[in-house]
């Protein structure tokens, strides 16, 4: 028990410091280290989305990146439409595209939730290798599919010229932004925290540990797998759609399967099943490629070499590393 | 005409289910034998490649680049194996990701370091350079046609090997009982290194052969390497004549795909939007295929140790 209260201290220490560094920078007149935050926050919450899947679930989904990318293209697509007043249909019904963040992340839930229910159906039909190879190639598919369909600027991507707008905020500030972006982060974390604690979240880990048992007590393993997948592709694809309005880009590298790795490098680097793991793995991940980056221009040489000894020989992560292991199931 | 291009589509379908078979086999042998999934196989492609083009370039002569890309494969991937991969056999599949990715980022961009952002090439041997008359009037270029005669005897002489040497008895033995062969004094330890060599030295192959029709470069792996577990996904995990088949098909089902789809299309649409639609319908062809194969077939066509 002891173990868990430190984690839960640690957890707020994490929080107060993803949000008091970005306000110490927007008053010390940082803008860009502001914005740095802001990518560090949303890829964090990309990585959690990731983190219900493979750290609760066990599922060990390689292909997160479409879900990311299908967010961030629903935006996309939506916002381009709006700012070239052209509806996206008009039969059987007219529907204008948009430019109110509460609408376009609503769209970018359904979409991605969508996507990760067939993908998901699909995949959990097998499991270990072939499941991650599988929700691999699925990604893989969509990539593909967004750089050769030429209605959205196929391979060069699509730009949003003025970020979208949530009321009563001016979200062209950085601060606004990235404090919206953190408010949707903790809301998620808060959530996820309830649900590992409700029947669902029990039920979830219950079939990681031993699916058998879960089967006889007349539960579906199956069902309770499919539903993490979706929730989980639906908190990615949230991401990906606050990732569109950050760079006020989105393109078919979004979905590439370099990210899908990096996605699950947060989870690795900040402790797997951990709540706060993937905050902390992204804000790592930013401040690496931010530090090494600016050094050499094969930082990511140095990101493997990093990766593969936190792999090998720093198993648990950071908060491992600070809070102790759980105990093994 | 029609019926000659229709012929050159094919031979192209086999020859990209060739490459994809020798990558695919590496694949599945490594983790039929060790139980590993490997996504550093795609660098191994690439360093292959890179190699040939390098000493062929040096030396002037393909064939010394292909030997040399051969050798460079397997050493390269003994040594990985030995430093890093041999203390993922005993982890979960989520530790021998992670752990292979930062493989291939290491790769990359130590590849890019040596040999620089920019694309190498790579010339065919001279007399494999022209084209060559098929029955029936055909040209296609002999390059792409030895290709395919390469890579099916390489098929013929890994089934070979794995059915009738000693070794391929080993590694059967390997992908059935572990546990068991090592009680029985194999050394296991040597025998998963020359696996994963092997492995290697297929990738190598690969990678130096399509680097003549190619350009050389950083994360050319990379494509190959999902194909490669598309056709693993369809075959069945661990099974060389699963490969070997599915390897083919998905070769055949993309390139007739890319071909074919465009042409079909137009008739119920208009031209440009026809290339459109049928492009990208194309792209996402063989994992639709992938799709139905898992409905029907969750393990695959060959399930190995069914």
């Amino acid at each position: 028990m002891r173990e868990l209260v430190t984690e839960h201290r640690l957890n707020i220490v994490l929080a107060l410091v993803l949000l008091g560094g970005p306000l110490i920078a927007h008053f010390a007149d940082e803008p860009f280290l502001v914005t740095l935050a802001t990518r560090a926050t949303i890829l964090a919450l990309a990585g959690v989305g990731l983190n219900i899947a493979l750290g609760l679930g066990g599922l060990v989904s390689f292909g997160h990146a479409a879900f990311f990318g299908l967010g961030g293209y629903a935006v996309g697509i939506l916002a381009s439409h709006h700012q070239n007043y052209e509806p996206l249909m008009t039969a059987p019904f007219l529907i204008n595209g948009t430019n109110q963040m509460l609408v376009l992340w609503l769209v970018a839930i359904v979409v991605s939730g969508l996507a990760a229910l067939v993908i998901g159906a699909l995949s959990l039909r097998t499991s270990g290798v072939y499941f991650i190879m599988i929700t691999l190639a699925f990604a893989q598919m969509i990539y593909y599919f967004a750089i050769s369909w030429p209605a959205y600027g196929g391979e060069d991507g699509l730009s949003i010229y003025v970020r979208n707008a949530f009321p009563g905020l001016n979200t062209l500030r950085p601060l606004d932004f990235f404090l919206l972006c953190y408010a949707v982060l903790i809301v998620v974390l808060f959530a996820q925290w309830k649900m590992t604690g409700a029947r669902f979240g029990i039920a979830l880990q219950a079939v990681r540990q031993n699916e058998g048992r879960v089967a006889a007590l007349g539960l579906s393993p199956y069902k309770i797998r499919l539903a993490a997948f979706v929730i989980s592709g639906m908190v990615t694809g949230l991401a990906g759609a606050l990732y569109a309005d950050l760079n006020r880009f989105v393109s078919p590298s979004m979905m590439s399967w370099h990210l899908s790795g990096e996605i699950m490098v947060f989870i690795i680097l900040g402790g797997v099943a951990r709540l706060f793991g993937p905050v902390v793995g992204a804000c790592l991940f930013v401040l690496f490629e931010h530090a090494f980056g600016s050094v050499t221009e094969h930082w990511q040489f140095f990101l493997g070499a990093a990766l593969l000894a936190v792999v090998l020989f720093a198993r648990g992560g950071f908060i491992g590393l600070v809070a102790g292991r759980v105990r093994h199931d | 005409m029609t019926v000659a291009l229709f012929l050159e589509q094919i031979l192209n379908g086999l020859q990209l289910g060739v490459m994809l078979f020798l990558m695919a086999a590496g694949l599945t042998l490594i983790f039929g034998v060790m139980g590993l999934i490997n996504l550093a196989h795609g660098s191994l492609f690439m360093v292959g490649g890179f190699v040939c083009a390098a000493v062929a370039a040096w030396t002037g002569s393909f064939w010394i680049g292909l030997v040399a890309s051969l050798a460079a494969a397997a050493a390269l991937g003994a040594l990985v194996e030995i430093v890093v991969i041999r203390r993922l056999y005993d982890r979960d599949h989520l530790d021998q990701v992670l752990a292979t990715f930062a493989l291939v980022l290491m790769f990359s961009e130590g590849v890019r370091f040596v040999f620089g952002s920019f694309p190498l090439y790579l010339d065919p041997p001279a007399f494999l350079s022209g084209p060559v008359m098929l029955p029936g009037g055909l040209p296609y270029p002999a390059y792409r046609l030895a290709i395919i005669i390469a890579g099916l005897a390489v098929a013929a002489g890994l089934g070979l090997l794995i059915s009738k040497t000693r070794l391929g008895m080993q590694i059967r033995a390997g992908e059935a009982d572990r546990e068991m062969i090592a009680a029985l004094g194999v050394d296991i330890r040597f025998l998963y290194t020359v696996v994963f060599a092997l492995g290697a030295a297929l990738a190598g192959f690969a990678g130096a052969l399509i680097g003549a029709i190619q350009s050389v470069q950083v994360g050319m792996g990379e494509p190959v390497l999902i194909l490669a577990f598309v056709v693993i996904v369809i075959g069945g995990i661990g099974s060389i004549r699963g490969a070997l088949v599915a390897a083919l098909i998905v070769g055949l089902v993309d390139t007739m795909g890319r071909f074919l789809l465009p042409t079909l299309l137009a008739h119920v649409m208009e031209a440009s939007a026809a290339r459109g639609v049928g492009s990208a319908l194309a792209s996402m062809l063989i994992y639709l295929l992938m799709a139905v194969v898992l409905v029907f077939k969750p393990k695959g066509l060959f399930p190995a140790n069914a």
